[in-house]
């Protein structure tokens, strides 16, 4: 081996041992690195059901509902194969809407009802001018055709 | 214009990310001449025979 | 031997390189301006607001620019670095160092302006989300670059040090280009850095291309003058400084 060549192999050394302890000790984390968990993670028994935990997806149209007078509030996450009833009391982000994806922080109770003390909204990644988004909604029945991340993109049952 | 400036009650979110990426343009120019006139004048320095140059 | 490498050695020289990135640097700088002013306009007054974030979604002009710049300027960085250790290129070397303050200011902006971002969107400035997380490592890489190449004293030592810590921070850069799509993060997927058709209409997307765009030809402007200081520096005692400084 010429020095130069040796070189290169320190380099390609270098870059290989990286790469296989960074995916390594990604796969040994990945239940740390996930951010939040789904329904379908959290009926599989994936999500850490002793401790808090974040509980992602999207807020099923047409279960939001505001106690009067008050900011308690409720509604459920989908992820378009389980669902999950999440309860709150406090102030919304300005993207929490219907149909919009949702990050809620909390416990998941015995009865099955996640009991979240902070929510956040999680947009996607389309951007379009209102009247766009109002002409594509009038065409689908006044709802927005839902867009879920094509990764778990399942029919809805 | 007054509308343009508070863009919808986002003015406060906005303005200041533009204003922190503009700081970040402007710096990093000033930074880059700055460190070449040093350098230059550095350089300069050495060639007129000046020891001083050599140590900065 | 067949091949012919005199392009490249030529690139090994100081002299050539100094006079080279003076004669770009104006071809660079000027239709980064241009590109940036015209980015800024179209971002701000001609594209339309969005549907669900208002005005507010106009952050992503400086954001997803700052953010493309932090992650670029490291992998030009990296490459710099790893041609220096494998050929001893002093230029390559001196390449790599003048990328570590702009790619960390850009990793700040974009830090900052993707707090600015967060707090009215998602409802929190920071979350300790895969994709939040790995680009702070970005700015620890740059940090750790930015210390160990001024704590070693030898230059020849600092260039190979520094030239490994690059090399090895480069596992980073896909973490944070696939955080968004190999684990549940709050933060979107790319709308516009994917193979797929961009995620907006051509008003909102031009004015963001011309961002991304002049953004690069900024970088590379800034870059070469820093380059430029870091030959000089290097390179004291050559006598063709003489010829070059007329």
């Amino acid at each position: 081996m010429t020095p130069r060549q040796r070189r290169v192999a320190l380099v390609v050394g270098i870059l290989a041992g990286v790469s296989v302890a960074g995916l390594l000790a990604l796969s040994a984390f990945r239940e740390n690195v996930m951010f939040f968990f789904d329904p379908s993670q959290v009926a599989a028994g994936d999500a850490p059901i002793d401790k808090r935990f974040r509980l992602g997806g999207m807020v099923r149209p047409g279960t939001v509902e505001r106690e009067a007078g008050s900011l308690d509030m409720s509604f459920v996450v989908t992820d378009f194969e389980r669902d999950v009833k999440v309860v709150y009391t406090g102030v919304l982000p300005d993207l929490f809407r219907e149909n919009q994806g949702v990050v809620a922080h909390g416990r998941l109770g015995d009865d099955g009802i996640f009991v979240a003390d902070e929510i956040l909204a999680k947009h996607d990644e389309n951007y379009m001018p209102p009247e766009v988004a109002k002409a594509i909604k009038s065409k689908h029945g006044g709802v927005m055709p839902v867009d879920p991340d094509p990764r778990k993109a399942k029919p809805e049952t | 214009m007054s509308e343009f400036f508070a863009m919808d009650g986002y003015a406060a979110f906005l303005w200041p990310s533009y204003l922190i990426t503009f700081v970040a343009i402007v710096a990093n120019i000033v930074i880059a001449l700055k460190a070449h006139a040093s350098a230059r004048a550095a350089a300069l320095r050495r060639l007129e025979g000046d020891p001083a140059g050599t140590q900065t | 031997m067949g091949t012919n490498w005199a392009w490249f050695h030529r690139f090994g020289s100081p002299p050539h390189v100094y006079r080279l990135a003076g004669l770009l640097t104006p071809w660079f700088a000027w239709p980064a301006a241009l590109s940036i002013l015209a980015a800024l306009y179209g971002g701000l007054v001609l594209a339309p607001p969005d549907y669900q974030q208002g005005e507010g979604f106009r952050i992503i002009y400086v954001h997803a620019p700052s953010a493309w710049l932090s992650v670029m300027i490291y992998a030009v960085m990296a490459t710099a670095a790893g041609v220096g250790l494998i050929w001893r290129m002093k230029v390559a070397h001196a390449a790599a160092a003048s990328c570590a303050g702009i790619g960390a200011w850009f990793t700040v902006v974009s830090l900052v302006t993707g707090m600015l971002w967060g707090k009215p969107m998602w409802g929190t400035y920071w979350v300790w989300d895969p994709r939040l997380t790995a680009q702070l490592v970005l700015l620890f890489l740059y940090l750790g670059y930015i210390g160990l190449r001024s704590g070693i004293d030898d230059l020849g030592r600092a260039d190979r040090a520094s030239a490994v810590l690059a090399l090895v921070g480069v596992v980073n850069i896909p973490i944070i280009r696939y955080s968004v799509e190999w684990w549940n993060s709050i933060h979107q997927a790319p709308s516009v850095m994917k193979m797929a058709k961009p995620s907006m209409p051509m008003e909102m997307l031009v004015p963001l291309l011309l961002m991304f765009l002049g953004f690069t030809l900024y970088f590379a402007a800034v870059m070469l003058v820093r380059l430029r200081a870091e030959i000089l520096r290097r390179e004291r005692s050559a006598s063709w400084i003489r010829e070059a400084l007329r």
